[in-house]
């Protein structure tokens, strides 16, 4: 079973699929799949995310493996449904995509061994990390200027139920830049596995339903620009699209101080 | 001490919470100094030049009257009295001169950390635990509190003063740090960002018994309890 989330026609919807290019409503309606609005395939929770967890990118980006995993949070405004845009600000020159396999809490889970994680596992789906590697710092690094940006975390399209994928998953990912493949990994070389994961999180933090765990990206992120189509796939788990617009879309002014900021900042 | 006379309880339209909580790390000036030539060095090379924030995930929040957990008799908790300032108004990409109109009002914040050295990583075992952070249940009307960045801030530790601050020492002031963080990630009504603590905060353990008081906004209590180790 998979599951989105859409808008359409006035009001939010459960969608499933309906052949390849539509999805039927809860309500019994069947529509083209560029008809309705997607959003984030779950309610979301807290949104916890991986650094470095697959060793290919990590030694891409010159780290040494860790003793424990590189985790973040983000803000709720950081999520997109898929088809959703993600600005660049005008003054980055290096904004990647990040491929990820994104894990969705689906019962409470406070210190669960890793033998019972699958049991608080809902689902799975795919998300798009993206990074403005311009505004990265050496403070509680990746800090959120780089990682918490308003809608630079695409996820979905579809919540695919636990059930309906072998555990753990081992899945072929690839992201694709205006219909070039840019990246390809596999799920089964994460360095902290989902079973870890659960079990390392919830030592110190209940994960709750809805909170979402963002697995960490393989190698292969390059920059992308304004009109850019990025397109992440995970294989039997869909094909999530986003696209990269500017920051004149948002109403704000190129050249100013910082991140394009609408009006002065000092 | 002084408690503004329109104080209104956060589950009251406007000042209902999100439950989106961002913290400012490292906004006492003293938090830098306290790391002397270190910030210079690696792995931080150099002063961090955006607002530097964490999240507090939904079960690290505790409600006035609850208690902060500790995971046994030995461990110690870092005391963060901290300003919280409850967004009104949508804030997306607002200028400093503009963004005190987008803050609804201020509560009094005990955000409790494992006390760590390292500023490098996030750090999360540290700052994200459940039952960390304390949200006084009050939220004080921005006009009643007057200038938010001159307020002293008082922690007590079982009855005795322990640390004492003051807003005016924060290197980014309330309406420069709203600014800041909606030029990149919108700030919604009722979301709380937290101003941030000095690099002195109170080390407590189980049974410690805390009070923050900021000049204005009002006091909080709370204590220090042992977490429960059951599985859920």
């Amino acid at each position: 079973m998979r599951r989105a989330r859409v808008a359409y026609a006035g009001a939010l919807h459960e969608a499933t699929p309906a052949g390849d290019a539509a999805v039927r409503l809860a309500d019994g309606r069947v529509v083209a799949d560029d008809a309705v609005v997607w959003l984030p395939p779950f309610e979301p929770g807290t949104v916890i995310a991986l650094g470095l967890n697959y060793a290919d990118h990590a030694k891409e980006l010159s780290f040494q493996k860790q003793d424990e995993p590189l985790v973040f949070l983000k803000g709720p405004a950081s999520l997109v449904g898929h088809r959703g845009e993600t600005r660049r600000p005008a003054d980055a020159t290096f904004m990647h995509y990040e491929c990820e396999l994104a894990v969705v809490i689906g019962k409470p889970a406070r210190r669960v061994s890793r033998a019972r994680a699958i049991e608080h596992v809902a689902g799975y789906t795919i998300a798009n990390d993206y990074a403005v590697r311009d505004y990265l710092e050496n403070w509680y690094r990746p800090n959120l200027r780089v990682k918490s940006r308003d809608g630079a975390t695409a996820i979905g399209p579809w919540l695919v139920d636990a059930g309906d994928v072998e555990w753990p998953p081992a899945r072929p990912l690839a992201t694709f830049v205006n219909g070039k493949q840019t990246q390809s990994g596999h799920t089964r070389d994460l360095v902290f596995d989902i079973a870890f994961l659960v079990e390392y999180l919830s030592a110190f933090m209940t994960l709750d339903t809805g909170d979402v765990i963002l697995t960490g990206t393989p190698e292969g992120v390059v920059n992308v620009d304004v009109g850019d189509e990025v397109v992440c796939e995970i294989e039997g788990l869909g094909r999530l699209a986003n696209r990269i617009v500017g920051d004149d879309a948002f109403g704000r002014s190129r050249g100013a101080a910082g991140d394009g900021e609408r009006g002065s900042m000092p | 001490m002084p408690l503004a006379p329109f104080a209104v309880r956060c589950d009251v339209p406007p000042f209902r919470l999100s439950g989106t909580v961002i913290a400012a790390l490292l906004n006492h000036r003293r938090s830098l100094a306290a790391l002397a030539d270190a910030v210079d060095a690696p792995p931080y090379r150099g002063a961090p030049k955006a607002v530097v924030l964490a999240i507090k995930p939904r079960h690290s929040l505790v409600a006035a009257g609850g208690a902060l957990r500790v995971d046994d008799d030995a461990g110690e908790l870092a005391i963060g009295a901290s300003l919280g300032i409850v967004i009104g108004r949508t804030a997306c990409a607002v200028r400093e001169a503009d963004a005190l109109m987008h803050v609804a009002g201020y509560l009094v914040a005990c955000d409790a950390t494992v006390p760590h050295a390292s500023h490098y990583r996030p750090q999360i075992r540290a700052t994200a635990r459940d039952a960390s952070c304390v949200l006084g249940g009050l939220v004080v009307a921005r006009a009643d509190v007057g200038d938010v960045d001159a307020l002293a801030l008082r922690t007590f530790v079982d009855g005795e003063l322990a640390a004492t601050a003051s807003t005016a020492e924060h290197v980014r002031g309330v309406a420069r740090l709203v600014a800041e963080i909606s030029d990149f990630m919108t700030l919604a009504p009722g979301d709380v960002v937290l101003a941030g603590s000095g690099p002195d905060a109170p080390r407590v353990r189980a049974g410690g018994r805390v009070a923050v008081e900021i000049d204005r906004v009002g006091r909080l209590e709370t204590r220090v309890a042992v977490a429960d180790r059951a599985p859920a």
